[in-house]
């Protein structure tokens, strides 16, 4: 019942954002039982978390790398190259690292999330699942959410401790900042507050993009086509959110 | 419409049924699947739920299955009806129930033995040993046990049925549906099914529902047939029944023929003004 051009287009984002969120109230109901399945969230940990792991570490290298570039030739612009560390210390940690994390995260594990269920759809597996009485929200969708949810504030750590190694290589190594001014800078000027920050975005992209994946998944049309909207969809609705979140969080720390 | 043949298999009783479908009506975004459609499936007995494709024949199992709702009637499984159940008990219904899915569903990150393992696991806590005894029980029944390390895409079509079968089994319920289970099978495969389907019920002693279109292997193990057309039953009896009917819509069904009361042509404009533009 679309009434046309905008108006559709409203109603449409009302009821998905209401689908959305009665699905994620009945996936938060069946959390608390597959936490107690320690074998079935490690699984998933893995696959969302270890599996990004290159990816992850190669990205934050090279995000470091410019950083450290690009920091320096900055800094020296006003003669204060030494504070090269603080300035990637606190890049990474409060805004790149989880922003970055969180976009790979959707190309790389949401993507495979969503095909992954949306291809149990589509074979019936997820049916089958019903009709043998286990409920496939709690079997396959929680701890898909969960590995995700858990996955990305380590990944988001690991690629700010890359990147910041990214950025000393560069900034130490390249063009001769000295190392104790570099480390003893980062350390002098990065505190609590800002590794809090990095880690609440984290949390919440990581909320955000699992959530948006599995949805997206278990809500697929199941033929081929479907499933590869769904992917589509994960992959843009993820950076799109991400990227909202980032602005709404960063405006609630500064 | 007068149903040419016995609405209800001749011998009935509504005491042994097991699912009762009582005047439901089902539509799907305006477009009528079943209206005030009726249907009963006896206690130890092969019921074949027959009909052309599109028919609603897999909408029906998934009534009876309670993944949808009717929009009005009642399906009564085991002398509950779905419509009053809540989702505890809906799911502690189909505990007594199996399915075999088309193309067997398997789950394909694990093996053989995981997957018939798989409702054992979820259900029970029983000791390893067991489940293995267990589940190497129902794979050999399926003629599998020497299969049940094997990945489900290392498997053939017919393969994947009867793992499909033995994870059906493995909880020994009560009322075992199958869906289209002769579709895509090799003449050799398709015998096995066939076969199974006839030894699980006797052997087990439970109520199968088999949703084919497949005339001729459904009356080879069929008990009771029902014949499903344009959203209710068109005939219902013994195979040999429906064979003998006189009706030209049961008789165009089990002779497979094109021409007869079901159209084989989609409802479509002139085909000399579609083709030309113009009808002379």
């Amino acid at each position: 019942m679309s009434s046309g051009g905008g108006d559709g287009y409203l109603l449409e984002g009302v009821r998905r954002l209401g689908s959305v969120t009665i699905f994620l109230g009945r996936l938060l109901m069946q959390c608390v039982p597959a936490l107690g399945r320690p074998a079935l969230l490690l699984n998933q940990i893995y696959n969302a978390g270890a599996r990004s792991l290159i990816i992850i570490m190669l990205s934050g290298l090279f995000v470091g790398m410019v950083l450290g570039l690009q920091g320096y030739d900055l800094l020296q612009r006003f003669g204060s190259e030494e504070a090269l560390g603080t300035a990637a210390a606190l890049g990474l940690l409060r805004e790149l690292a989880p922003v970055i994390t969180a976009l790979l995260f959707a190309g790389r594990a949401g993507t495979a999330l969503t095909s992954e269920i949306g291809l149990m759809r589509a074979t019936d597996q997820l049916t089958a699942m019903e009709i043998m009485a286990v409920d496939p929200l709690r079997y396959v969708a929680a701890p898909r959410f969960l590995g995700g949810v858990i996955a990305m504030p380590l990944l988001t750590a690991i690629f700010s401790v890359v990147g910041l190694y990214g950025a000393q290589l560069v900034g130490v190594q390249l063009m001769g900042v000295d190392k104790g001014v570099f480390w003893s800078q980062t350390q002098g000027s990065v505190d609590m507050h800002d590794v809090n920050e990095g880690i609440v975005k984290s949390v919440v992209f990581g909320i955000a993009c699992s959530l948006i994946a599995v949805y997206e998944g278990y809500n697929a049309t199941p033929t081929a086509e479907g499933v590869g909207l769904a992917t589509t969809r994960t992959v843009v609705a993820s950076s799109v959110m991400t990227l909202l979140l980032d602005y709404v969080l960063t405006a609630e720390f500064l | 419409m007068t149903s040419p043949v016995s609405p209800q298999p001749a011998s009935a009783a509504a005491a042994d049924a097991v699912v009762e479908v009582r005047d439901v009506s089902y539509a799907v975004g305006g477009r009528p699947i079943f209206k005030g459609l009726d249907l009963r499936v006896r206690r130890g007995r092969i019921t074949a739920i027959m009909g052309p494709s599109g028919t609603g024949k897999t909408t029906l199992l998934r009534l009876i299955t309670a993944q949808i709702d009717a929009d009005s009637g009642q399906v009564v499984v085991f002398g509950r009806d779905l419509a009053t159940l809540g989702r505890t008990e809906i799911y502690a219904l189909r505990r007594r129930m199996g399915m075999l899915f088309q193309n067997g569903a398997l789950l394909t990150d694990m093996d053989v033995f995981e997957n018939v393992a798989f409702p054992v696991r979820e259900h029970t806590d029983l000791p390893e040993t067991l489940i293995r005894l267990l589940v190497l029980t129902k794979l050999q029944a399926v003629g599998l046990r020497g299969a049940a390390g094997l990945m489900p895409s290392e498997l053939s079509g017919g393969m994947a049925r009867r793992v499909a079968l033995a994870r059906a089994i493995v909880m020994d319920p009560e009322v075992l549906i199958y869906d289209e289970p002769f579709v895509g099978l090799d003449p050799i495969s398709l015998g096995v099914i066939v076969r199974l389907i006839k030894h699980t019920n006797d052997a087990l002693g439970i109520t199968s529902i088999v949703v084919s279109h497949d005339v001729h292997e459904l009356s080879t193990v069929a008990d009771d047939s029902y014949l499903l057309a344009e959203g209710h039953i068109l005939a219902a009896g013994t195979p040999a029944q429906l064979r003998a009917s006189d009706s030209p819509a049961v008789r165009q069904f089990m002779s497979g023929s094109e021409e007869g009361p079901v159209p084989f042509q989609y409802p479509a404009p002139d085909y000399a003004t579609e083709l030309f533009g113009t009808n002379e």
